[in-house]
């Protein structure tokens, strides 16, 4: 047992951090808190990533994965989080391509994977309905068979990001018999990939707290789906669902990222005042921070210890969830932290500003009360955090 | 990094798991600890002769030349079954100590230690001390070939049982000045010892002990002279990482009762872990857990690093466990309703380790203090 990098992965650190330096355009690094990243910007680090081979450290080789071991997966958030890129958005990548490569046929591997790995096509995820949210296997979006085609009809909520997507992988249900509340629920799902071309969807902007345009509702009104668009089996859907949550969750605990905002947070309190002296050396505000840290650090080990044992081939599944709870504890944390270190300044709302204005209050105040009111999504998505101590209580105290 | 563990450590914690399990159960615990002199020599015998005392120590002087890992897979197991016998104390701060010394004096004691025939407890508070290791009224005066000792140290764990003390005194500069702190070993039985033994409530036992004018050779002074503050601040890290794993293993003792407990105990028709309440409950109680095994893990990892990074891993695990193990504790006595309160069950006696360990070497509001100032 060693903590240590060897001479090879400090050598791996170093060609990802100066890959890094040499290709990151200065713009995309580091982003103010009250300026939002744009589809060009993401799709801008997405396409650099992907002509050097490394945007999908997670896929296979034979689909145009990196094959890195877990230590150089590590490293890479690490180097990615310290020098503050855009993140590459999930649904494609870590999401519907895992689903696709493991459960899809070999046609539409071909067709879909190589785009997704280019950033050619943009997907969004179409799980959350009206009726349907941490109870998402009641959903009522139908699916009738016609011919070769599927004709969809229903609504998805909280579709992110969904105004940028080509593409958006959808979860509908196929048998009617079972959409009530019956033992069965999950049993009439299926799993389809939807054109966002296609006539009949219509997307309509939902506006959060910050006042972001984050996420959308996505209509679908007599939208006729091929059949070849099916993954898998049909009525078998929420095997690839549940797939998906539980497929390797590294990196879903954002240590790197929370790491560096811990850092920025410092930086912030070591700026601000308290009776002419530094907050960060207050007993009061140093203890809080330290706490935060701790917390951090046991996660860091936690997110290795886990992934170590996915290493050696153990599957982490539902003990995963405690990255997802502890994660998104600490990044909110983190964003409360910043509100209280920045006092007054926290009052000015960032989008009140135009373009070519300066804002009031120092630059890292600004948008940092925004982000603590945008952040109260981490608890909620992705199965909100109450959902993950269900499944921790079930699947693994077997309660 | 590699988080595996080679195959001797796992058959050392195999042994002593097994060992623990046929010799070392619950019932085995409260009578040993409850009848004098509340420690088993026999059961220390088989520790040493199963290898333990030796697993951490150097191979040159009568060790197996493990190190922390091994220690942390040791204490984990002395952890889940409440053992009394003073390991860390006497291998882990006694070891640490002496293993720093000069090389006449770990070809002594770390041979001794190694196979079991030397028990030692380490006399570093004060009764006006608190947690702060050089807050010291003891004074050692260097008299001809011997250092002479006069003052009195609280709550030494293990101090009825031991043969050998490690004592922190001053030599020089003022009551709390970090330089004038020297480190002896003190035979128990010198003249001018004077112990008053008596039981702890988590199953322990402990002395304090006065020192009237008690002679100790120069050669026993461990360390540099005056110098001994970043030693004693060393070895008790060391030893917090062994503590950490200790309350770990306790941790998942709890955990595993509470869980079980809920399954059979009905209330309303139905076992009580069907409550979400209790469920959501629990499963805090198990994030507690994992986010200790991981701290527990990362200060046995680092406590080969630089002196700040080391002091804030072992910080970090104090603030961590120390939280963790009152929750944990609390929330069993809780889930188990009125068998928790009984002195019958294993629940509390767990429950009254964990919040014990918090205090020692600092509890969690001393060591958060310390990881903001070091960070």
């Amino acid at each position: 047992m060693d903590m240590s990098f060897s001479p090879e992965e400090e050598a791996f650190r170093a060609e990802v951090r100066s890959f890094i330096a040499e290709n990151l355009p200065k713009n995309l690094a580091g982003k103010r808190r009250s300026e939002y990243t744009t589809r060009e910007e993401y799709l801008a680090w997405h396409k650099i990533l992907y002509k050097k081979g490394w945007i999908a450290p997670l896929w296979p080789t034979e689909y145009g994965g990196t094959s890195w071991n877990v230590t150089q997966r590590y490293i890479f958030n690490e180097e990615c989080a310290r020098a503050e890129t855009p993140m590459v958005l999930p649904f494609g990548v870590a999401m519907v391509g895992p689903v696709i490569y493991t459960f899809a046929n070999e046609e539409q591997k071909k067709k879909y994977l190589p785009r997704i790995l280019s950033g050619e096509d943009w997907w969004c995820q179409g799980y959350s309905e009206p009726g349907a949210g941490s109870d998402l296997a009641s959903l009522k979006t139908r699916a009738v068979r016609e011919g070769d085609h599927y004709i969809v009809n229903g609504q998805k909520t909280w579709t992110t990001l969904a105004q940028f997507a080509d593409w958006i992988f959808c979860l509908v249900r196929t048998d009617m018999g079972r959409d009530t509340a019956s033992t069965k629920v999950q049993e009439g799902i299926t799993f389809l990939l939807i054109d966002m071309k296609t006539p009949g969807i219509t997307v309509k902007p939902i506006i959060v707290l910050d006042g972001a345009h984050e996420v959308n509702e996505v209509f679908f009104d007599n939208v006729k789906v091929p059949v070849e668009n099916r993954v898998g089996e049909e009525n078998k859907g929420w095997t690839y669902a549940k797939f998906l949550l539980v497929h390797e969750r590294s990196g879903i605990a954002g240590v790197a990222r929370s790491k560096k905002a811990v850092e920025r947070l410092r930086e912030i309190a070591a700026s601000e005042t308290v009776d002419g002296k530094p907050l960060m050396g207050t007993d009061e505000f140093s203890r809080k921070i330290a706490e935060l840290q701790i917390d951090l650090s046991a996660l860091e080990f936690t997110e290795l210890r886990t992934l170590a044992a996915e290493s050696k081939g153990q599957h982490a599944g539902p003990q995963s969830s405690i990255l997802k709870i502890k994660g998104t504890e600490i990044q909110q944390r983190i964003t409360e932290l910043t509100v209280e270190a920045v006092g007054y300044y926290a009052y000015p709302d960032a989008r009140g500003f135009g373009d070519n204005e300066y804002p009031v209050g120092p630059d890292y105040a600004v948008g940092q009360s925004g982000h603590y009111f945008n952040m109260r999504k981490a608890s909620i998505y992705g199965g909100s955090n109450e959902i993950q101590r269900n499944i921790i209580a079930k699947a693994v105290l077997g309660l | 990094m590699d988080f595996s563990f080679t195959e001797e450590q796992t058959l050392l914690r195999n042994s002593v798991s097994k060992f623990l399990a046929d010799n070392y159960k619950f019932e085995f615990f409260k009578k040993n600890s409850r009848t004098d002199p509340g420690w088993s020599p026999s059961v220390w015998k088989q520790f040493a002769e199963l290898g333990l005392m030796a697993a951490p120590l150097p191979e040159e002087y009568g060790g197996l030349g493990g190190g922390a890992v091994d220690t942390m897979i040791v204490t984990e197991e002395l952890g889940r079954s409440l053992v009394v016998e003073p390991y860390v104390q006497t291998v882990v701060v006694g070891g640490g100590f002496i293993g720093r010394g000069t090389e006449a004096q770990k070809a002594e004691w770390l041979p001794r230690i190694a196979a079991g025939e030397m028990v030692i407890a380490f006399a570093f508070a004060e009764p006006q001390g608190r947690f702060n290791y050089a807050d010291l009224v003891t004074t050692a005066k260097k008299q001809g070939s011997n250092y002479v000792l006069n003052g009195q140290k609280a709550v030494v764990l293990g101090g009825p049982w031991a043969d050998t003390l490690i004592v922190t005194a001053r030599t020089a500069g003022g009551q709390r000045d970090a330089k004038g702190v020297s480190v002896f070993l003190v035979d128990k039985k010198s003249k001018g010892v004077v112990t008053r033994d008596y039981p702890t409530v988590d199953g322990l036992r402990a002395s304090e002990v006065t020192f009237e004018n008690v002679e100790v050779p120069a050669a026993n002074l461990i360390g540099a002279l005056d110098n001994g503050l970043e030693l004693v601040e060393l070895v008790t890290d060391t030893a917090i990482a062994a503590h950490a794993s200790e309350a770990v293993g306790a941790m998942k003792v709890l955990l595993d009762a509470t869980v079980e407990y809920s399954k059979t105990r009905k209330q309303f028709g139905v076992p009580i872990g069907k409550f979400q309440a209790l469920q959501h409950r629990m499963v805090d109680m198990f994030m507690n857990y994992e986010q200790s095994a991981s701290i527990a893990l990362m200060v046995t990892l680092k406590l080969g690093e630089d002196t700040v990074e080391r002091k804030k891993a072992a910080s970090a695990a104090k603030v961590q466990i120390g939280k963790a193990g009152r929750f944990i504790g609390q929330n069993a006595v809780q889930i188990h309703g009125g068998m928790g309160m009984t002195d019958e069950l294993n629940v509390g006696h767990y429950f009254k380790r964990l919040t014990m360990l918090d205090t020692l070497y600092g509890n969690v509001g001393h060591h958060l203090k310390r990881y903001a100032q070091l960070s």
